[in-house]
């Protein structure tokens, strides 16, 4: 971006202007280029890797200099008004490209056919409400949403108390945390292997049939054992975001001041006590954040479903009736409608996070 | 906390949690040394009672892609083309490293001018970033899509980097505006009255007082983008010459479930980076996580 910067002393009239005009189209012709080249994607794997990333970060630190370029050259008065909209301009055009306008698009199709060609009133909504798959995946995503959460939210809980009195907490709450880093799908992999099945009499490679025939068990195939095959899922996701909640909770931990703590000891309360009724309360407002944002991950659930069992065996959930919808049947209308559901299932949600938004001072 | 009470108990009770949260990983990894034969006649826990063989031959096979032919059950000779994650390996790259930077770029901009400029109707559009930050985005993917079909985007890397960018403002906005807004306001007033344009205070002062927000939000960023699927398989295709690894896993899965000794070598090839870049900036992933979710 130097060369536009430069236009000072040294330049004549003309050349200033000459630059001032060219500078840009060059910029952005260069820009465009990139573009092409990308969208083609003709070239060797790793240099199409090496243009991309340079492209795609040189291209936005391009548009945020070109566009205080243009202001800066404007009369003052003008330049100030628009000033602010430089930096939060892109951010806005992108929100309302991808997420704003999707939602009034998705509910406008959502009255479409599958072609979003013929108005169908209601009836997709109709579908989503009444189809039997439809009734499972709104009963599968409670499970998740009860018991994802719950689990996720009460081993946090306990692994950020006990750690909390432990002189090696450091390493444990690491281990926990650790399934953070590793994605649905890895970790559906993972636990594929836990719950591995072979028929009876022959040598148990998973964990957990292994396990069970210790007790003369029968093995099992667990991803078809309905309606535990559920469960056998959602303990993935605990595996998974217990970490995440352990540590926020563990951080509001630290925060529960000494004295209150030591108070309830002197007055002689036992430590359940004293977790119950100083440390829970005191805490209150974090475990809510954290269910919360676990609430709106099982409403979401995908992944897990999607590589493990895709939704068969009464497995089925709302997300990834969606993705079928639209992907596999190709009805546009009834995937729309049920990314409507899903919308309207978390606005309880978005209200909580507004309320306590509008709580914040100073803004 | 009291360290000294009932230490012993405690440990006891943390030592087993943390034994049965990494059997599963340690259960994986060490059956993803393990011969093909051996995975799927004999548990992986049986390495620790008897003499058994361990080496790299498959990860050589997920990542290398060469072809390999063996003979099944019923005496067919079965061929097995090898998978090639290394491709995908560098489509991930390719899509990611753009995926974080881009997001960050434009909302550490967004969270300055929400912060510290002036303008009509900020605070109602940064309620309306707010009430955005839970929206799914299962929302965006039929309309988006077309916008995509109409403009070529589809199975491209353009494409999927602008969709990431989208789906990940709104947090981004969020959390480096609660860092950005708290940077004492004296910082600026001498610039400002230096006269200096806000573009020269966001990079000359904005930016690199806001490194560590950056960092948290970048590591959050690259571990939802690398670990991705959903936005991967609608935006990028089922191509293999642009599959990111977590939909070359999920097609493993599906296709070769039973290939144990390929799946648990794929999954620990997808799992490499984000754990090494978890172990090695957990801090700063741990004050990302709390800068997003103890604000309300």
């Amino acid at each position: 971006m130097g060369d536009i910067s430069l236009g000072s002393d040294g330049w004549t009239k003309v050349g200033k202007s000459a630059i001032t005009v060219v500078a840009p189209i060059v910029a952005a012709a260069l820009f465009w280029v990139g573009f092409l080249f990308l969208r083609g994607g003709a070239a060797h794997q790793s240099v199409i890797a090496i243009v991309a990333i340079i492209w795609g970060v040189g291209g936005v630190a391009f548009l945020f200099f070109s566009l205080d370029w243009i202001v800066h050259r404007l009369p003052l008065k003008v330049a100030k008004k628009v000033q602010p909209f430089i930096f939060v301009g892109p951010a806005l055009i992108i929100l309302t490209w991808f997420l704003l306008l999707p939602t009034l698009r998705s509910l406008y199709l959502s009255f479409f056919d599958a072609y979003s060609q013929n108005f169908v009133g209601l009836d997709n909504y109709i579908f989503a409400f009444t189809n039997p798959k439809m009734i499972e995946s709104f009963s599968n995503n409670l499970l998740w949403l009860v018991f994802g959460t719950a689990g996720s939210v009460g081993f946090g809980l306990i692994i950020a108390l006990l750690a909390d009195r432990s002189k090696l907490e450091k390493g444990f709450k690491s281990i926990i945390f650790m399934p953070m880093a590793i994605s649905f799908v890895g970790a559906g992999v993972i636990w594929r292997f836990v719950y591995a099945y072979k028929p009876a009499g022959e040598e148990q490679i998973g964990l957990l049939n292994a396990f069970v025939s210790l007790f003369n068990v029968e093995p099992q195939a667990w991803f078809t054992l309905q309606p535990w095959n559920n469960f056998f899922l959602i303990i993935i996701l605990v595996w998974l975001q217990t970490g995440y909640a352990m540590v926020i909770i563990s951080a509001a931990l630290k925060g529960v001041p000494q004295t209150i703590i030591e108070a309830g000891r002197i007055d002689g309360a036992s430590e359940f006590r004293i977790i119950r009724s100083i440390i829970i309360p005191y805490i209150k407002g974090t475990i809510i954040t954290v269910s919360t944002t676990i609430v709106i991950l099982t409403l979401k659930i995908f992944d897990i479903v999607f590589t493990m069992t895709g939704g068969e065996y009464g497995t089925e959930v709302i997300a990834s009736m969606q993705y079928k919808q639209m992907f596999r049947f190709l009805h546009y209308g009834r995937g729309s409608a049920i990314a409507i559901v899903l919308v309207i299932a978390v606005i309880p949600v978005m209200w909580y996070n507004l309320h306590q938004f509008n709580k914040t001072e100073g803004f | 906390m009291n360290k000294q009470r009932f230490p012993l108990a405690i440990n006891i009770i943390l030592l087993a949690l943390v034994i049965v949260w990494s059997i599963p990983i340690i259960g994986l990894l060490i059956s993803s040394f393990r011969p093909q034969d051996d995975i799927l006649t004999t548990p992986w826990w049986t390495i620790f009672t008897q003499k058994s063989a361990m080496n790299l031959d498959n990860y050589k096979r997920v990542i290398g892609g060469s072809s390999s032919t063996f003979i099944d059950a019923m005496g067919k000779s079965i061929r097995s083309s090898g998978d090639n994650l290394a491709r995908a390996f560098l489509n991930s790259f390719t899509v990611t490293i753009p995926s974080v930077v881009i997001p960050i770029l434009i909302a550490a901009a967004a969270a300055f001018g929400f912060a510290w400029l002036e303008f009509p109707f900020r605070r109602l559009l940064f309620t309306i970033v707010v009430a955005l930050l839970v929206v799914p985005l299962q929302i965006a993917l039929i309309p988006v899509l077309r916008d995509y079909q109409s403009l070529k985007l589809t199975g491209s890397y353009v494409g999927i980097w602008l969709a990431h960018t989208g789906f990940g403002l709104p947090l981004g906005i969020y959390l480096l505006y609660n860092y950005i807004s708290t940077i004492p306001r004296d910082v600026f007033e001498s610039a400002f009255l230096d006269g200096a344009r806000p573009m020269v205070i966001f990079y000359r002062l904005v930016l690199p007082l806001s490194v560590p927000a950056i960092a948290s939000l970048a590591i959050f960023q690259f571990l939802w983008v690398w670990n991705d699927l959903l936005v991967a398989l609608v935006f990028l295709g089922g191509t293999q010459d642009v599959a990111v690894l977590t939909q070359r896993l999920a097609t493993m899965v599906g296709s070769r479930g039973q290939d144990w000794h390929l799946l648990t070598a794929g999954a620990f090839v997808s799992m490499a980076v984000p754990l090494a870049v978890f172990f090695a900036l957990q801090r700063y992933f741990v004050e990302g996580l709390m800068a997003g979710s103890v604000k309300g």
